[in-house]
């Protein structure tokens, strides 16, 4: 399947609405999704959302009244805002993307204790339990209704 | 035109692949007919790093998004409940959780209990040693002597009970309440040739490990080893009738669009409860021109979900997150009829382990409460790895007006018209989703759970698809019979979901498969003494 891509114009725009999204922290000493790699990877995977994604931006275009890339940081973080309020359907799933391309980032999830690998082959390990937990249930009489 | 088949069933899902293995051992020529594709275990999303991403893309469970060349379109129209599905071999069971409860013995009798919709003309005596074969072919894992059924046995051990399982039950003890480790359709042990669960947390769209029961890896193989064809790719647009007013085999498209005539003695219908009568309805013919084996006009009517409350909330320390099968414990506290509530029958409580890193990420801006810039940082670690999570599954009672009828224009892309959905909740069931949602509150409050949220009924969880062709013993009020046979056209019958009379309010894949297995030997049976097409 073929899905049509974003005009570098829509692409420069929405490099700064992803660092807002979610900014570099040095707190936590992750990459915001502006970072080359994630970004890289959200104009990549917008595939089936693209057209989303351009209506989204335009909407935000509208309400910047240019390029949302172009404005002083001050402005833009009032756009993005009033944006996040009104952007609706189609921002979501631009959100959507920005969110499944970042939390798969490598540093991303080794900061929050992750394996950056897939869950197939290792799998996960979970503990059994105590099943005695169990014993207040085992006690009771049986619930289902007799017919 | 192909050789004419003794037994022809279209669909290769639960109840299909069921049925397919019991009557192999008759030596009949059977064929089965599958629109979709096989699933290799290497194309599962858990294989690779964007497996979260496919869960939007071609592993999403609704097919308009999935929009895969062997999907359907559907039309939900207004309905508050979108249809979920899968399409290839093993159906729906590709992509579903698992979790795998029988119904309970009083939802057989919910007229005479509680004086509201029709009993069955079958009962849960009756399909007892059905559901054991099933459960031993499907293999289930669980834990015996829960007091919420009548005992039966379980060929393997539960799955873990984890960190959330923990924190839930000692909520429920708490409160007094009942919990019990699900019967679940997911090997725990090497079982029939399958590997167990190495808790790869990800069982909905397809297991990388073949350790969840999809009947792909159960049903199938042994189908096939016994005879069975299966043909995939072949999507059938309708039924033919005979002018002796039989149906006479099929027409369907192959991948590459080609028409084909498929004769049969005899038709099987396994398509699930949106795409049976869809067919049905699109099987017009002279004698028929509402639709095959509609002379009740209820063919599509009566459509039930189970509409699903789900309500979650963040604990303090993590739990387990993603990691481990979704659903491994269940609560009946409120599935039987309280009179002291305002509305009858009732609803199991799922609860689940958590969702993906990404999923949760989602679900939060959705709600609004995952902040863009710094605090996005802050906020993103109080939640994750924990999420706890509920979902009540609501009884649905049959009502006509939920329906499944043909879109006049939409088509798939073999040009066959598309189903439409017309549904609305019923009042019985806004007051069981509303007493659903406050219970589980009770329980995630007990389990310090904080920032509670949730979603009732869930838009995208139209996974239960029952009651659009019923059975019953009056031609009338039903279209197939008490074994499943259609009352109108005596050599085809319908093994799916579509024939169930109420909904109870469990998952229903286990029982869909009991059901197949019975009607299926009741073929044999009727076919050892030549009364089948009585």
């Amino acid at each position: 399947m073929t899905y049509e891509t974003l005009t570098a114009p829509e692409i420069h725009d929405l490099r700064a609405l992803a660092a807002i999204m979610i900014p570099a922290s040095a707190t936590y000493g992750v990459p915001g999704a502006d970072d080359e790699l994630i970004f890289a990877d959200i104009v990549k995977s917008l595939e089936r959302d693209t057209g989303d994604a351009r209506t989204a931006l335009r909407q935000l275009i509208a309400l910047s009244g240019g390029a949302f890339a172009d404005l002083a940081p001050e402005r833009r973080a009032e756009v993005a805002a009033r944006f996040k309020q009104e952007g609706g359907a189609p921002l979501f799933a631009l959100n959507r993307v920005v969110l499944l391309c970042y939390y798969r980032d490598d540093r991303v999830m080794r900061s929050l204790g992750q394996e950056p690998r897939s869950p197939f082959p290792k799998g996960h390990v979970v503990e059994q339990g105590d099943w005695s937990l169990l014993d207040p249930v085992r006690n009771r009489p049986p619930m289902w209704r007799r017919v | 035109m192909h050789d004419k088949v003794d037994v022809l069933i279209i669909g290769s899902g639960a109840s299909g692949a069921a049925v397919a293995w019991s009557l192999a051992d008759t030596k009949m020529r059977i064929l089965c007919l599958e629109q979709g594709d096989w699933v290799k275990p290497t194309d599962y999303p858990t294989n690779g790093r964007d497996w979260e991403a496919r869960l939007f893309g071609d592993f999403a469970i609704n097919p308009n998004r999935r929009a895969r060349e062997t999907d359907y379109p559907i039309n939900n129209g207004t309905s508050p409940i979108q249809v979920v599905n899968f399409n290839g071999v093993g159906g729906s069971t590709i992509m579903y959780t698992a979790h795998y409860p029988r119904l309970h013995p009083s939802d057989f009798r919910v007229k005479t209990l509680d004086g509201v919709a029709d009993d069955w003309p079958v009962d849960y005596a009756t399909l007892e040693p059905f559901f054991a074969e099933n459960d031993r072919m499907t293999g289930v894992a669980g834990l015996e002597g829960d007091p919420a059924y009548p005992y039966h046995a379980l060929p393997m051990p539960p799955l873990p009970l984890g960190k959330t399982g923990k924190c839930f039950g000692e909520a429920m003890n708490r409160l007094g309440w009942h919990w019990w480790p699900s019967d679940s359709a997911i090997a725990t042990t090497e079982y029939d040739g399958r590997a167990p669960c190495i808790n790869l947390g990800h069982c909905t769209p397809g297991c990388a490990q073949g350790a969840k029961a999809s009947t792909d890896v159960t049903y199938w193989p042994h189908a096939i080893r016994a005879g069975v064809e299966l043909r995939t790719r072949a999507r059938v647009r309708e039924i033919t009738v005979g002018p002796d007013g039989l149906a006479s085999g099929v027409i369907y498209y192959d991948a590459e669009g080609k028409e084909h005539f498929q004769p049969a003695e005899m038709v099987i219908v396994a398509c699930n409860g949106i795409g049976t009568p869809r067919l049905m309805l699109n099987s017009q013919s002279g004698k028929f021109p509402n639709g095959i084996a509609n002379s009740s006009g209820l063919v599509g009517r009566n459509l039930m979900f189970h509409p699903f409350a789900h309500t979650y909330g963040y604990v303090e320390e993590p739990i387990d997150g993603n990691t481990g099968a979704q659903l491994s414990l269940w609560s009946q506290e409120f599935y039987e009829t309280d009179k002291t509530r305002n509305f009858v029958r009732g609803y199991t409580l799922q609860l689940h382990r958590g969702a993906g890193t990404i999923v949760d990420a989602i679900a939060n801006t959705a709600r609004g409460f995952l902040p863009w810039g710094e605090a996005h940082h802050d906020v993103y670690r109080t939640i994750f790895n924990r999420k706890l999570g509920l979902s009540a599954i609501c009884e649905d009672l049959p009502e006509e007006h939920n329906r499944v009828t043909l879109d006049p224009v939409l088509k798939d892309s073999n040009g066959i018209p598309a189903p439409k959905i017309e549904y609305t909740l019923g009042d019985n069931t806004k007051k069981m989703i509303a007493h659903g949602v406050a219970r589980s509150k009770d329980i995630l409050e007990a389990a310090g759970a904080k920032n509670i949220g949730g979603e009732a009924p869930m838009l995208n969880a139209g996974w239960h698809l029952m009651g659009t062709a019923r059975m019953g013993t009056d031609p009338e009020r039903s279209v197939v019979n008490e074994w499943g046979r259609s009352h109108d056209v005596k050599n085809l019958f319908i093994v799916d979901g579509s024939i169930w009379v109420t909904s109870g309010g469990v998952n229903p894949t286990s029982t869909i498969q009991a059901l197949a297995l019975y009607i299926a030997d009741n073929i044999k049976r009727r076919l050892a003494d030549a009364t089948l097409f009585d």
